[in-house]
């Protein structure tokens, strides 16, 4: 299996005044492709600094991130620029699709920023849309969607330039739980079948019956790496 | 590739929000209208006053020493001419006299005022005529109409026009005939008729009713240098030789003109705050924007998009937004003055409007610069919601 993200020893701190806080304290992991992952702990554990620092949003004060080979964690903030358009894609939980342009091209963006937007990819962004239920919907903005739609624009959106490695920020933090099972699943399954990396952080366990593997952040550290299917079931059970 | 994603980005949000940056570029062209109908005003009233003397046949204009340039107090003798065109440097001169006089015509509803110039015909200071001919001598009773007399009073060239002047306490009128017709050539806010140097002093308001046996004076003297190069070796000799004389160049002319200075400094400071206004607004529009959309360029950058693409797409914006608006301006000024009475003096000509167009084109920028600067300094960490 191909390893695509490797962090060693990843710290994060903040200075609040006098204080500082350990919001990543030496988290240490690897990711193979086609694999997803859910990203769960409390409020403040640290999983959304850990989601940026993976991103390259956020610079760590110490330890490595190895992604696609390259080291991300030493790249200048023009080179992380450049590394997050061609290799990582986003799904965020709010303002996650540009209000000024329709659900194709909003899709279609990633492939612009990127300089690869030929008939071939708008084919590409047209079947991903198909194929995410949004076929009808191509021409319509943003403002036009419901919750659920927008993200599933998102998601389409966060695989259309093949990218290595796909972050979900609480992507059913809006939406009821029949749509929060849907937009999982489709992501879940898309991860899958194009042989991505997949990190999603939410707050609610009952979507990491999708997942692969549960990483458990408690008070900055990775305090538990859930593998086995069962346990995950299980663990989707629980109520939050 | 990353000017043209800056591009597309900006055109798109500006086709699809249409209604609201349209309403901003509409503002920007009422202040547009303002700032060009200022600068118009401007340029026409400075033009009302110094078109006659802007347009002279030379380089230097003498007035009565003791007269601090004013035209009507400046008192200039025929004999100095001579001693003024024997002088080294000087290629030509000619005498000006000035007054303002009413004109009747024939079928006028109304009498019209002018500004009568009294000048010397085949000298510096009579105009060139567009059609008709130049007046014949000094004593002829013949005159030479500019384009404004010709427009408001429809006379032309074999017209007869009727000099009124009170001379002591008798009220005259003298025929002369309109030889000629010339370019534009307004004098104190006024339309012109200009009459040989002669005539003037016969036909012209005076406070004795007869032409006195003492010599005849005029008000101003308008010199042609033989070497224009030479105007201030040439404007001293002329002082030190010809007694009681102060020259200047034409500028410093008609900018000693009563109430011209303070006239173009008012609206100048009506301009400068309207453009003060046009920045704020601009500004501020830009701003709101701005901070409407900080999720979404955080969203933008974090995806990717660079500084420049997210700087140059806002740039775009804001250049666009308000040269639509100066054009709409411009537009609609022109519009407007076509419905304006003839006697508001506006003129679309000149590097006043220019100027005025050019700063109207400035304000965008400078009034997004700070917007700008925001949005370059939205992080991608809040998408995150992490910025804080």
């Amino acid at each position: 299996m191909k390893n695509v993200l490797c962090t060693n020893d990843l710290t994060k701190t903040y200075q609040l005044d006098d204080e500082i806080i350990m919001a990543v304290d030496q988290v240490s992991f690897e990711v193979n492709a086609g694999e997803f992952i859910g990203l769960v702990g409390p409020s403040g554990s640290g999983k959304t600094s850990l989601l940026a620092m993976i991103a390259g949003l956020l610079s760590p004060n110490g330890g490595k991130i190895i992604l696609a080979g390259e080291p991300l964690s030493e790249m200048s903030e023009s080179q992380r620029t450049k590394f997050r358009r061609q290799k990582i894609g986003f799904t965020f939980q709010t303002n996650n699709l540009v209000n000024f342009l329709n659900v194709r091209e909003n899709v279609e963006l990633m492939l612009r920023l990127n300089g690869k937007l030929d008939a071939e990819g708008k084919e590409r962004a047209v079947e991903l849309l198909d194929r995410l239920g949004l076929g009808e919907r191509l021409h319509n903005l943003p403002s036009q969607l419901s919750g659920g739609q927008r993200q599933r624009v998102a998601i389409a959106r966060s695989l259309i330039h093949d990218p290595e490695l796909v972050l979900a920020d609480e992507p059913t933090a809006s939406l009821d739980t029949t749509l929060a099972f849907q937009v999982v699943e489709t992501f879940s399954q898309l991860i899958h079948e194009q042989n991505r990396v997949g990190i999603m952080v939410t707050h609610d366990l009952r979507m990491c019956r999708y997942t692969d593997r549960v990483f458990q952040m408690v008070d900055g550290k990775l305090a538990r790496i859930i593998s086995d299917a069962d346990e995950i079931q299980q663990l989707a059970k629980t109520d939050n | 590739m990353n000017l043209s994603v800056a591009i597309y980005l900006a055109f798109k949000e500006l086709w699809r929000f249409r209604g609201r940056y349209l309403l901003v570029s509409l503002v920007i062209a009422l202040i547009t209208l303002l700032v060009i109908f200022l600068a118009a005003l401007g340029e026409g009233l400075a033009n009302g006053n110094k078109e006659y003397i802007s347009k002279l046949d030379g380089e230097l204009l003498l007035y009565q020493e003791q007269a601090n340039l004013s035209v009507s107090a400046s008192q200039l003798g025929r004999s100095a001419m001579n001693d003024i065109r024997r002088l080294s440097g000087v290629a030509d001169a000619g005498a000006i006299g000035t007054s303002s006089v009413f004109i009747d015509y024939a079928g006028a509803e109304e009498s019209e005022s002018v500004s009568l110039l009294g000048v010397e015909p085949g000298y510096p200071g009579e105009p060139a005529v567009e059609r008709g001919e130049q007046m014949g001598s000094l004593r002829a009773n013949e005159a030479i109409i500019d384009r404004n007399t010709a427009r408001n009073t429809g006379l032309d060239v074999g017209d007869t026009l009727l000099i009124n002047a009170t001379q002591g306490t008798v009220d005259e009128q003298y025929p002369l005939k309109v030889v000629g017709v010339t370019d534009g050539q307004q004098y104190f806010i006024q339309p012109s008729v200009i009459i040989p140097l002669y005539t003037w002093d016969r036909v012209r308001p005076r406070p004795t009713s007869t032409v006195g046996p003492s010599e005849l004076t005029f008000n101003i003297a308008n010199v042609k240098l033989e070497d224009p190069a030479e105007i201030e070796s040439v404007s001293r000799l002329l002082e030190e030789r010809v007694s009681g004389i102060e020259a200047v160049d034409r500028v410093t002319a008609y900018e000693a003109t009563p109430g011209y200075v303070e006239q173009a400094s008012t609206l100048n400071t009506q301009r400068g705050f309207t453009l003060l206004i046009g920045v704020l607004v601009v500004g501020g529009f830009f701003q709101i924007q701005t901070l409407q959309k900080v999720g979404q360029v955080g969203m933008l950058k974090a995806l990717g998009a660079s500084n420049f693409v997210v700087g140059v797409s806002a740039t775009i914006q804001i250049v666009t937004v308000n040269t639509l608006g100066v054009i709409i301006g411009g537009l609609s000024t022109l519009l407007l003055t076509m419905f304006l009475p003839p006697s508001i003096p506006i003129v679309f000509i000149g590097q006043e409007i220019l100027v005025a167009v050019l700063t109207l084109l400035i304000i965008g920028p400078l009034g997004g610069m700070v917007s700008i600067r925001y949005l370059l300094r939205v992080e991608p960490l809040t998408a995150l919601g992490l910025a804080n």
